[in-house]
């Protein structure tokens, strides 16, 4: 764009802006630091709705509380297992499905059909029963398996891969070829280096998948030892199966009783390693989805 | 085309990947007939007698069914359209703003809440809007009355849509900001020299530049008027909202596995996979036809 003269209507309007997005900004950090502040605060304050978004009567209790809480770490480690054994899972499977699948179909005698496939099971699905029943007469029914193993295929980050590769320049193939080498040395010595940022990209999405998934937690896992960490913090809520035989009073009282500093307190702690590894991989992924989108 | 022994290391490639989608998608895709039988545990699914249509029909009459259907089509279609318009209007502000580090910033911060998962922002989101949370206690220096905003029909709704535009209008402004840059700068340029004032190089440079764009997006979103947030709406909602709040997958959550009905959960389950497929298949038709958009 160009540069304005310095007319003061059009700095005035830059002014507008600026503080237009800073409140933009300030209104997506708030509720994030309003919890923050929630844990740190003395009971009392909470419950008399005194704490906006610096802590009142600033106390440590919840975190005390936090550490005695086995079952909260024992979760933790179950989400970090499950990060790092379907993060590798996930990232494997991905460059060998896309690998192929960006080859043209002309030399690759089939690709067509298995793209096909893949995008098929975007569009359709056979619904949460027979999948429940699937997984638990395989018998992965309350092991790590069952977490890692349904999802290991992430059609998604398949394809914007694909598009990815597809876009490398075909003579780089060629002169691979040429020098003798074969598909999986093309495909590990030159596609993978050339693609670091979409591969960040993608591992990206792929580690805040696992680390953020709950609902198979809820289904697929009983006992606590195996039990994700964000389907530990949703058991604090309370549960469908407990709401049946309660009448709209007891309902409505036992939402205000939840013990507020202690939950901010816990999903403070659950989110400190994305909000550790967020400002690493940012950079990339902006750059990745665009990227990974471009069509020729 | 490759010689056939490099074309087998490319199935070999594939194998894997397709092995997982087999079992964890395909396969249930088979089970989706459990819509047609009554199902019994003990004899699993292909053992239990077969009814035809008596539970689609039992769908039909039973009025939880409306009421589902019309949820789940109201807060869908308020999200595709909310989705359409806040991040549009976030990224044309931003856009305006030549100070690259408030850029940065805003974007940093506004990215964040993508990454979390809504069990986390649900314990927030239920500590801001309790009765003596921030919001309500901000109401009351308007002299208004507290709100029980997560158990009354009224406000549900938009508290749904209204946090899940919070959460993704950073990420989904990507998309725009990318349109946005695509437009050659030579042509505000032009305007520029002859003397178009800000908001007229807005509403003919700008706003048709990522036309296309906005298009390609409403298209692609009309597969998803049935998916109101499944993950979202378990989160937050409670016996008392179930009339505005229950929609399609936490019914089918809900009376199939919680409650073990798997028939008639699987049948509407089903109903709704047909119906996507038909609006996903459409919304690609509709988007290669005008946007020459092909996902492969």
């Amino acid at each position: 764009m160009v540069a304005y003269g310095k007319s003061w209507s059009a700095r005035l309007t830059d002014g507008c802006i600026v503080f237009a997005l800073l409140v933009v900004a300030a209104l997506s950090l708030f509720p994030i630091l309003n919890s923050v502040a929630i844990s740190f605060s003395e009971k009392a304050a909470v419950s008399a709705g005194r704490v906006t978004v610096l802590p009142v009567d600033f106390s440590l209790a919840n975190y005390k509380t936090l550490l005695a809480d086995k079952q909260f770490f024992t979760s933790f480690g179950v989400s970090l297992q499950r990060v790092a054994l379907g993060g590798v899972l996930q990232f494997v499977l991905t460059v060998l499905m896309a690998f192929p699948l960006s080859r043209e179909s002309k030399r690759f005698y089939g690709r067509n059909v298995y793209m096909w496939a893949v995008v098929f099971t975007m569009l359709f699905h056979g619904g949460l029963i027979p999948w429940y029943t699937t997984i638990r007469s395989l018998g992965l029914i309350d092991t790590i398996w069952a977490l890692v193993l349904p999802g290991a295929v992430p059609v998604f980050n398949v394809i914007l891969l694909v598009n990815f590769f597809r876009n490398l320049p075909k003579e780089l193939d060629e002169a691979a070829m040429m020098d003798g080498a074969g598909p999986w040395y093309t495909m590990v010595n030159i596609y993978i280096p050339l693609s670091l940022p979409a591969l960040a990209t993608v591992t990206l999405f792929s580690v805040v998948g696992h680390w953020n998934a709950f609902f198979d937690g809820l289904v697929l896992t009983h006992s606590p030892e195996h039990m994700p960490l964000q389907t530990y913090i949703n058991t604090l809520m309370v549960q469908p199966a407990q709401w049946e035989d309660m009448d709209p009073e007891t309902l409505k009282t036992l939402m205000q009783t939840s013990d507020q500093g202690l939950n901010a307190a816990k999903i403070f702690v659950s989110m400190i390693p994305i909000l550790l590894i967020y400002p690493l991989l940012q950079r990339y992924f902006i750059h990745g989805i665009v990227l990974g989108s471009v069509k020729e | 085309m490759e010689p056939k022994r490099i074309q087998l290391h490319y199935h070999l490639m594939l194998l894997p990947g397709m092995i997982v989608l087999a079992v964890f998608h395909f396969y249930p895709m088979l089970g989706a007939v459990i819509a047609f039988k009554k199902f019994l545990p003990a004899k699993g699914i292909w053992g239990s007698p077969w009814v035809g249509l008596d539970n689609i029909k039992f769908m039909f009459q039973i009025s939880d069914s409306r009421e589902i259907f019309l949820n789940t089509i109201t807060i869908a279609s308020m999200k595709i359209v909310a989705h359409l318009v806040v991040p549009l209007l976030f990224a044309l502000l931003l856009n305006e703003i030549r100070i690259r580090y408030v850029k940065r910033w805003v974007q940093t911060i506004v990215y964040l809440p993508h990454f979390m998962s809504w069990v986390v922002l649900s314990v927030i989101i239920v500590n801001m809007l309790s009765l003596r949370g921030i919001v309500n206690q901000a109401l009351g220096l308007f002299g208004i009355e507290p709100i029980l905003f997560l158990g009354s029909n009224t406000w549900f709704p938009f508290v749904l849509v209204g946090t899940d535009v919070w959460k993704e209008f950073g990420f989904k402004a990507i998309v725009y900001l990318a349109a946005l840059t695509a437009i050659n700068p030579a042509l505000y340029e032009a305007a520029a020299i002859d003397g178009a004032s800000r908001w007229q190089m807005m509403r003919h440079i700008t706003l048709p530049g990522i036309a296309t764009t906005v298009v390609l997006l409403l298209t692609l979103s009309l597969d998803n008027v049935l998916n109101a947030g499944f993950e979202q709406v378990l989160n937050l909602y409670n016996p008392l909202v179930y009339a505005s709040g229950d929609v399609i997958d936490t019914y089918v959550y809900r009376v199939g596995l919680v409650q073990s009905q798997y028939g008639i959960a699987s049948a509407v389950g089903l109903m709704k996979s047909v119906v996507g497929f038909v609006l996903i298949v459409l919304s690609y038709q509709l988007a290669a036809r005008f946007a020459n958009y092909r996902i492969f």
